[in-house]
């Protein structure tokens, strides 16, 4: 994609929401724009209504709490849109800050697939999203408690499930496996950049 | 099986336990829970390379028809209460045969949050058939081990 088209169409956004969209950058593959938390909406339906982005590809949350451009006052989370417009060949991702407590707008009604993807943020990382038609857990066990994609969240769970032969059902106990700490091996002197 | 018989004298004698061992071992009718991946090494182990069908081992779809239940896959925490509600649906004599490493020990997702590290802490289980997923050939193997325990059960001498 050459560099005019990159910010012909993130400059539209920007000179239509003025200061809405916090920063565009270029991504590897297309220009991500940060845009502020209140707008997302009318963001999105500008974008599928006016610049031809007619599929969301994906949407999902991020701790951003480890994160090496994370300062301390920054929001915790990150929603992440990933559009493709099939007309016009291009793509462009959005990311949205949002605290622990925030909520986020949700896109349902600019594209539908967007229910399931923000239920799945809502289960791993606990974005709350306003307005969904259908807000709960998608992907783990019923009356599970905390974010499991979320950074304090240890890889091994707090609970395991066993079958507890007087109760005759699966009981949860606390977890006796020893928590894995996965600390990549980097070595010294290999360029990674 | 063992036949201790005087064929010449025109019968043939054997003990009731080794009769009705050898029925059941030669007739496991298995309920799959094909949970992941092992279900397709289930599926090979009953296509036509390794036929299962030459055993008399033939799937059914429900846990009140079969007598073995294959837990072919990954278990995880939402999934066990399914599985311990097919197992108890099953009549005796049942046996159950915990496929690849993910039933036998949690497998290659023992250290995640949502997983049941090995599902003999469900149910109780008879064979265990190591392999990420087993070969067909393993898992066949593993029929003929249950065939063999089966074989070894006395049903009326205590």
């Amino acid at each position: 994609m050459s560099e005019a088209i990159i910010r012909e169409d993130a400059a539209a956004l920007k000179e239509r929401f003025g200061d809405q969209v916090l920063a565009v950058v270029a991504g590897i593959d297309c220009p991500e724009v940060t845009v502020a938390r209140e707008a997302i909406v009318d963001i999105c339906h500008y974008l599928q209504s006016e610049q031809g982005f007619d599929q969301m590809i994906d949407l999902c949350g991020v701790d951003m709490s480890e994160h090496p451009s994370h300062g301390d006052g920054d929001a915790r989370l990150l929603v992440v849109y990933n559009l493709l417009s099939v007309e016009h060949n291009k793509r462009i991702r959005l990311k949205v800050a949002a605290g622990e407590r925030d909520l986020v707008d949700s896109v349902v009604e600019v594209w539908p697939t967007a229910n399931w993807f923000e239920r799945e943020a809502f289960d791993m990382c606990g974005i709350i999203f306003n307005n969904h038609p259908d807000l709960r857990r998608l992907l783990t066990d019923y009356g599970f408690e905390g974010y499991p994609l979320r950074k304090d969240f240890p890889l091994t769970g707090r609970v395991e499930v066993f079958f507890d032969e007087t109760q005759w059902r699966c009981v949860y106990r606390p977890n006796k496996v020893e928590n894995r700490v996965l600390i990549p091996k980097v070595w010294p002197g290999v360029d990674r950049g | 099986m063992g036949i201790e018989g005087l064929l010449d004298k025109g019968f043939v004698t054997t003990t009731v336990d080794k009769a009705i061992n050898w029925a059941r071992a030669g007739s496991v009718w298995p309920m799959t829970f094909g949970l992941a991946c092992c279900a397709v090494e289930f599926m090979h182990a009953g296509a036509s390379r390794y036929d299962m069908d030459r055993f008399g081992i033939v799937p059914r779809p429900s846990p009140r028809q079969s007598d073995l239940m294959i837990v072919a896959g990954t278990l995880c925490n939402k999934m066990a209460p399914a599985l311990r509600k097919v197992y108890d649906q099953m009549a005796e004599p049942r046996w159950v045969i915990s496929m690849g490493s993910c039933a036998n020990g949690g497998g290659y997702y023992h250290y995640s949050y949502p997983v049941v590290r090995g599902c003999d802490r469900i149910v109780p289980i008879d064979v265990y058939v190591p392999g990420c997923p087993p070969t067909a050939e393993a898992l066949l193997y593993g029929f003929i081990q249950l065939q063999e325990k089966i074989k070894r059960t006395n049903t009326i001498a205590r």
